[in-house]
């Protein structure tokens, strides 16, 4: 029973950041219909920059996450304005291959600087409380509670702003959206700014909670939350957040029982099985064509 | 295009052509004229354009966007390598190595059986991820595989490809799928690219165009794994991984969708490119993707998109073509 | 006379819309079926039921006697019911010969094997193929762009081969969707006489939804009327234009159909 609390506990913690991350997959999916295969390794890049300030400055804890959500939401703005809008109306097949293929110079861009994997230094003084026999650390509260916070107020912008409002327009039907005299195009770079923003916190608390950081962390841990965006229907916010935990209840599961090896079979597996029986993910739509 | 002839008159040049070629690459390593390096760009060169036309078949023909190749490519290695080093190790190299990749190619279609049943009813950006699922799930399982060395690969493979093997299966596979290309299910494929449900309402069973696309490229996929195991004599699964399928990608997408001679040119381009950026080490892996990345932002279709050189097409098209015009050119009335 | 195609009852949902609610006609062989109705009446849906594109939410159709309700569109077609589409689906990319042997290949067997390795019979079949298209092209004076792709060809000359696509399948049954779309009166009345041509010489039935009410009138042996994917009225041409239901539904409740 401890065990399993204690378990628990791990699958929010890693079930948050996979969130934070696949919502932002999940936000341009829904403004753009496009697969952001470089979001993973913005994600990575959060990290990196994170690593990079503390170098630099040592910085409390606040202060990084802001500034590392602020360097990777004007690298995702920058991502979108140069490789994805001049593909606005180009077939899907090309976006998505820019996206793989931006993914992949910065990934190899960043494993060319920094072959090896490097540690995380500490950011704040880890305390472990007992609670009923469940080990807790401030490390754990502060990566659920910051992720759950951001996805409040993510879910607050949607809901309840104007901002919000016109990016659920703008999901819905882009060119009515212009004509209507709302700016597509702003609207669009805020939003992949903030999925950027969200993408970069997560690889500052995944830094922080596992913390060794390399350049292929986009593809093993970016590309999961991916996976958990799909399982949860891509283009839903709601499902991003599902997929995410349900990944990370999965995971820690899987790696308690089985080698850790098998971590990325179950998982992709658990993807293709969703999709074989629901293809678009368990909160996915599907879209009614009329011919 | 109107009168174009074939490139020659004679019907039997071709295959001599080709059965020339087969002996020339085989003395060719015993004259001492190529060194050792330049044979094994030239088999790297035949083992890429089998994969790029393969995925063409998918990715250009069809029109769809896969980046499970490499796994396909992965059984195929696997599969001959188990054949070649646990299962038969002293057989004879004549019978075990066609027999070996025929088996590798073998297991890989079978794997394109599922995907392209997949691929009924899901199309596109989903049908993208179900790739990607493949890949990963193909390389993580080899990773558990015990028998084949898990993460650390298999050693120690027979070096059988030689450059006549290379140059023979390329041209097998170059020619099934230009037969495939210039027949009713490479037109019914083109048509689903265009417009799936015209296809289906002008009679195109659409289902049995896409399983013979996926079957008849994972099969090739695998060969080419086949060949690419017996040439590095060392396989892992990291060698599988999104790079290589993005690899692949680059070639087709540089050197032309749809197009036979565009999967020559682009796997001979990238074959030379990364080879000279060899010095340049995990740099290397920069360059290509930029390089996808700049195609689909100035030259999406690549190359030679959507075309093709005269001489790979099948004779019959051309001359009836050129037949049939200039008997449309004499006229004929028609009520209006 | 017999009925070619039948359909009984027949529904379909798109979630809460109904698109096409309990339509119950028929077609007779040899005859030429006008459907009519204000835009968004389910004209197209109705086709697109027909020819399989999605199936019905409930009751039947019936094509030689035989319910084709659910069958994928490919086996529809290869029956005998071709059909033309409201926006211009040509493959664009591809030539207008392979177009039209496209269509025409859905009665020749090809196995897989037969297409990897180009067994003589397999030539034989593709030389069968090309033949034939190209004959059927230059009836309709399209055999000298054979070779041109489809999207480069006009407009009028797009829409004439959408119909050589069409016969290509060697159809009983040809469902025109407003063929005359985006042409002015005079065009439209060659297309009536162009039409009325291919009928007789091909021996098709035909339905046809059109807007253009002089072609619509001047072609049809009867005609249904649809509002709302409910059939309202039906009967001969000069019936179903004095009824008041029809022009009711056109126009309000008062006026005269051109």
């Amino acid at each position: 029973m401890k065990y399993l609390a204690q378990q628990a506990i791990n699958a929010l913690q890693l079930g948050s950041i996979y969130a934070l991350i696949a919502l932002g997959y999940s936000m341009v999916y829904g403004v753009l219909t496009m697969i952001n295969f470089a979001h993973g390794d913005v994600f990575m890049l959060g990290s990196f920059f994170c690593l990079l300030l503390i170098a630099i400055v040592p910085v409390p804890f606040w202060l990084a996450l802001i500034v590392v959500m602020g360097a990777t939401a004007i690298l995702g703005t920058l991502i979108e304005r140069f490789a994805y809008r001049p593909l606005r109306n180009a077939p899907r097949v090309s976006a998505i291959i820019t996206a793989l293929g931006c993914g992949l110079v910065i990934q190899n861009t960043t494993l060319g600087i920094s072959p090896y994997a490097r540690p995380m230094p500490h950011l704040l003084d880890n305390v472990t409380y007992q609670f009923a026999g469940i080990t807790v650390t401030t490390l754990q509260i502060i990566i659920i509670g910051v992720s759950v916070g951001l996805m409040m107020v993510l879910d607050f912008l949607i809901r309840k702003t104007s901002f919000g409002m016109a990016m659920r327009a703008v999901a819905s039907d882009r060119a009515t959206v212009s004509l209507l005299g709302v700016p597509a195009n702003e609207i669009i770079a805020v939003t992949f700014a903030i999925g950027a923003a969200l993408g970069g916190a997560a690889g500052l608390l995944y830094g922080m909670a596992y913390p060794v950081v390399s350049a292929a962390m986009g593809i093993t841990v970016g590309w999961k939350a991916f996976v958990a965006a799909v399982i949860g229907g891509i283009g839903n916010m709601r499902g991003a957040v599902l997929g995410a935990f349900i990944l990370g209840t999965v995971e820690v599961m899987t790696v308690a029982v089985l080698p850790s090896t098998y971590r990325d079979l179950i998982s992709y597996s658990l993807l293709l099985l969703i999709l074989v029986f629901k293809p678009h993910g368990l909160l996915g739509k599907p879209t009614i064509h009329k011919a | 295009m109107i009168g174009m002839t074939p490139w020659t008159k004679n019907r039997y040049l071709p295959p001599v052509l080709l059965v020339v070629g087969l002996i020339v690459t085989a003395i060719l390593p015993s004259t001492g004229i190529v060194n050792d390096y330049l044979q094994f760009v030239i088999v790297s060169i035949a083992i890429n354009a089998i994969l790029c036309v393969s995925l063409n078949l998918v990715n250009g023909w069809m029109g769809e966007f896969s980046v499970g190749h490499a796994g396909f490519m992965a059984l195929g290695a696997y599969a001959s390598a188990i054949l070649t080093v646990k299962l038969f190790p002293s057989a004879p190299a004549a019978l075990i190595f066609p027999a070996a990749v025929l088996i590798g190619g073998t297991v890989a279609g079978l794997a394109g059986i599922p995907v392209g049943i997949l691929s009924f009813k899901t199309r596109g950006d989903y049908l993208a991820i179900i790739t990607l699922a493949f890949l990963m799930i193909v390389k993580s399982g080899l990773e558990n595989i015990p028998y084949t060395g898990g993460p650390r690969g298999m050693l120690g493979i027979p070096h059988l490809t030689t450059v006549a093997w290379a140059y023979f299966w390329c041209v097998v596979a170059f020619w099934a799928i230009r037969n495939l290309v210039y027949s009713k299910y490479g037109r019914g494929i083109a048509a689903i690219r265009e417009d799936e449900i015209a296809a289906e309402a002008m009679g195109v069973n659409t289902r049995a165009a896409k399983l013979v696309a996926f079957v008849t490229s994972s099969f090739f996929a695998g060969v080419a794994g086949a060949l690419f195991a017996h040439q590095l004599q060392f396989i892992n699964p990291s060698s599988f991984d999104i790079l290589k399928s993005t690899e692949i990608l680059v070639m087709v997408y540089l050197g032309g969708v749809a197009s036979l001679g565009g999967s020559l040119l682009g796997a001979g381009v990238v074959t030379i490119l990364t080879q000279c950026l060899q010095p340049l080490g995990t740099w290397r892996m920069v360059v290509l993707p930029a390089l996808l990345v700049l195609l689909m932002l100035f030259r999406p279709a690549g190359i030679m998109g959507y075309r093709d050189w005269n001489w790979l097409k099948p004779r019959l098209s051309l001359k009836l073509r050129s037949k049939n015009e200039d008997k449309a050119e004499r006229g004929k009335e028609i009520v209006s | 006379m017999s009925v070619l195609l039948e359909t009984r009852s027949l529904t379909r949902q798109f979630g809460g819309l109904r698109a096409i609610g309990d339509l119950s006609l028929s077609v007779n062989t040899g005859e030429i079926l006008g459907v009519i109705g204000p835009n968004g009446a389910g004209k197209t849906t109705f086709f697109n039921l027909l020819t399989g594109i999605y199936p019905p939410s409930s009751g039947e159709i019936l094509f030689n006697g035989r319910s084709i309700a659910g069958l994928r569109p490919s086996e529809i077609a290869r029956q005998g019911m071709a059909r033309t589409f409201q926006n211009i689906r040509l493959f664009r990319q591809l030539s207008v010969l392979e177009n039209v042997r496209i269509a025409y290949d859905a009665g020749l067997a090809c196995s897989p094997l037969d297409a990897l390795i180009h067994t003589p019979r397999a030539l034989s079949r593709e030389r069968e193929s090309i033949e034939a298209s190209m004959e059927l092209l230059e009836m309709f004076q399209l055999g000298s762009h054979a070779e041109d792709r489809a999207g480069d060809l006009s407009y009028g000359a797009q829409r004439r081969l959408e119909i050589v696509r069409a016969l290509a399948l060697k159809p009983s049954l040809l469902l025109l969707d407003e063929p005359a779309a985006g042409m002015n009166p005079s065009e439209a009345m060659q297309l009536t006489e162009f039409l009325r041509w291919v009928h007789g010489k091909f021996s098709l039935t035909i339905v046809l939804i059109e807007h253009h009410m002089q072609m619509v009138m001047a072609l049809s042996d009867r005609i249904e009327v649809i509002e709302f994917g409910v059939r309202i009225a039906g009967g001969k041409p000069e019936e179903v234009k004095a009824n008041p239901r029809v022009i009711e539904a056109y126009l309000g409740t008062e006026g005269e159909l051109p």
